[in-house]
């Protein structure tokens, strides 16, 4: 066990780099797959069947390809038609184009679950199209997405993985050379750690986002009511208890 | 009675007209050929059984629904389409917008938006859409929430007013754009019964202190009677009956419409219409079965 904290000490500031990686990975993916889902879920909503067919056709393809496939295509394939990218863009623009698409099945879906009440009363105003998605309708949304994309955005911290496979050292890769210097329990067990740690710090965070959103809508309290651990109430009631 | 003389455009154009409108939802036709204006500075109420399309009519003028052929047109001008050399064709969404700009609708579900508070509710439009400065939009807001009784409720959401007070401000929503026609639907259809007056006052003394012109559907045929100068009364699309609402519920020529006034406001036991002339109602306590 000691060699294996030695060994853990020796690599560990090429163990940090690599959780590093995967961060920007995903926070990079992230960002892509965000931009993506919201042009695509709007443009699956247009009454224009060319438009409509256009990002529906989008939209299943970069679902329906593997992640592998894609990353290898953009990172060995491209090159080969003249368009060098580096690893790292590579490896972000196929996470972001293929958990995208699955998001902009959800953007699509809840601009579609907000009642149909509050579009005609964006026309009673005379609101433009712009205005109304912008102002209105976008917003209630966001409220109802941020479930679903919690759960796409920890797919997609996992699916980071994939991307070692194209000469990039992200925490994966580095477990893999760690699992030499030590043993497989051990190094995949700091995996293991490691990535559930990201995914619930990405869980909290999102968590955060539902709690204000849904607070702007005027339901649960807010942001700051919610962090705050001393509770009024219960502070009574736990001095009430002590008593009797 | 508001005068259409000091209107701009003259007392002579009418603020609606419906000209050969028709409306088809797939293969059921809800209006075949409807023609009707609506004079500057009226307050027309629709009454008619359900299903007659009275709902459609306004959502027709609030361009909610397409026109199926005909024309609407709002002071004179085409809304939605227009009649080119005898070829009917479909105005831009930039001149719909514009035409829209003039009518206000108010919902029987208040559709205030819950994503902000009741101030950004009433002066989103006004700001963003007419281009007022947020101070003025403000100022100006304030006054209406006053007149609806709600001026201590402008940083409430929406979620958290009673169904009433939501519905008083849409209806400070909608006249904060100071509009030409003011669209309402069953407006107090939702609402608990105990509530329904205090929104309907409101909307009396709306009728009472502008010109704005009014299309108005409503089961409350007391509020008919109050606020309008016209009655149109429907069925199956068509107008059956019109007058002003003295002839209307008084001296009521078809015989439809006796049915639907029996059937709609008459008391159960009595059969009594609750505003004819004569020995004043008697209560039902005082009937005996
Ligand atoms: N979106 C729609 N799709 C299909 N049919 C519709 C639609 N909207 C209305 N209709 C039909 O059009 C007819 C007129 O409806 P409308 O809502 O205008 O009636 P109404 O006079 O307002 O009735 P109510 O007093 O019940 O509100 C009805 O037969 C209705 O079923
Ligand atoms: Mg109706």
């Amino acid at each position: 066990m000691d060699s294996n904290i030695e060994a853990l000490v020796a690599a560990l500031p090429r163990v940090l780099d690599g959780v590093w990686i995967t961060i920007q990975l995903t926070l990079g993916g992230a960002a892509l797959a965000m931009v993506i889902a919201v042009i695509f879920g709007i443009l699956a909503r247009s009454s224009r069947t060319l438009v409509r067919g256009f990002a529906r056709t989008v939209i299943e393809f970069f679902r329906g390809t593997s992640l592998v496939v894609q990353i290898f295509w953009f990172f060995f394939v491209l090159p080969q038609l003249g368009v060098e990218l580096h690893p790292m863009a590579a490896g972000i623009l196929a996470l972001g184009l293929n958990y995208g698409a699955y998001a902009a099945e959800v953007v699509r879906g809840s601009i579609n679950s907000v009642p149909t009440g509050q579009w005609e009363a964006t026309t009673a105003l005379s609101m433009t199209r712009a205005q109304r998605m912008r102002r209105v309708i976008f917003p209630q949304a966001w409220a109802l997405m941020i479930p679903s994309l919690t759960n796409l955005l920890i797919h997609l911290l996992k699916g980071t993985a994939v991307v070692g496979t194209i000469t990039i050292t992200d925490l994966t890769f580095r477990l893999d050379s760690l699992q030499r210097d030590t043993n497989t329990f051990f190094a995949y067990g700091l995996g293991l750690v490691i990535y559930f740690v990201l995914a619930y710090i990405l869980t909290l965070i999102m968590n955060a986002l539902e709690v204000q959103a849904k607070h702007r809508l005027g339901r649960g309290e807010s942001l700051k009511e919610a962090l705050s651990l001393r509770s009024p109430d219960t502070g009574v009631e736990a001095g009430e208890a002590a008593k009797s | 009675m508001p005068s259409n003389t000091d209107s701009p455009n003259g007392g002579n154009v009418p603020a609606i007209r419906f000209d050969d409108v028709e409306k088809r939802f797939g293969d059921t036709v809800v209006l075949d050929g409807l023609n009707f204006t609506v004079n500057k500075g009226d307050r027309v109420t629709l009454i008619g059984p359900s299903g007659s399309g009275k709902t459609t009519i306004l959502r027709l003028v609030m361009t909610l629904e397409e026109l199926s052929g005909g024309y609407i047109y709002i002071d004179g001008e085409p809304l939605s389409h227009d009649n080119v050399d005898g070829k009917r064709v479909e105005l831009n969404e930039k001149h719909k917008n514009e035409i829209r700009k003039r009518i206000g609708m108010v919902f029987q579900q208040f559709n205030l938006f819950p994503n902000m508070t009741v101030m950004e509710n009433i002066i989103e439009a006004p700001v963003h859409v007419l281009g007022m400065s947020k101070d003025d939009a403000k100022e100006r807001a304030r006054g209406l929430l006053q007149q609806v009784g709600l001026a201590d409720k402008e940083d409430a959401h929406p979620l958290e007013l009673s169904g009433g007070q939501q519905q008083r401000v849409a209806i400070a929503r909608a006249l904060a754009m100071d509009p030409e026609i003011l669209l309402l639907d069953e407006v107090t259809s939702a609402l608990d019964p105990e509530i329904v007056g205090e929104v309907l006052g409101i909307l009396k003394h709306v009728a009472d202190t502008t010109d704005i012109t009014m299309l108005i559907v409503t089961h409350e045929m007391q509020f008919a009677r109050d606020v309008s100068n016209r009655i149109l009364m429907f069925d199956g699309g068509r107008i059956v009956e019109e007058g002003t609402p003295e002839e209307f519920f008084t001296h009521p020529k078809e015989q439809r419409t006796r049915d639907f006034l029996q059937a709609v406001v008459a008391d159960p036991i009595t059969g009594a219409l609750p505003w004819q002339p004569g020995p004043a109602t008697p209560t039902r306590d005082g009937d005996t079965l």
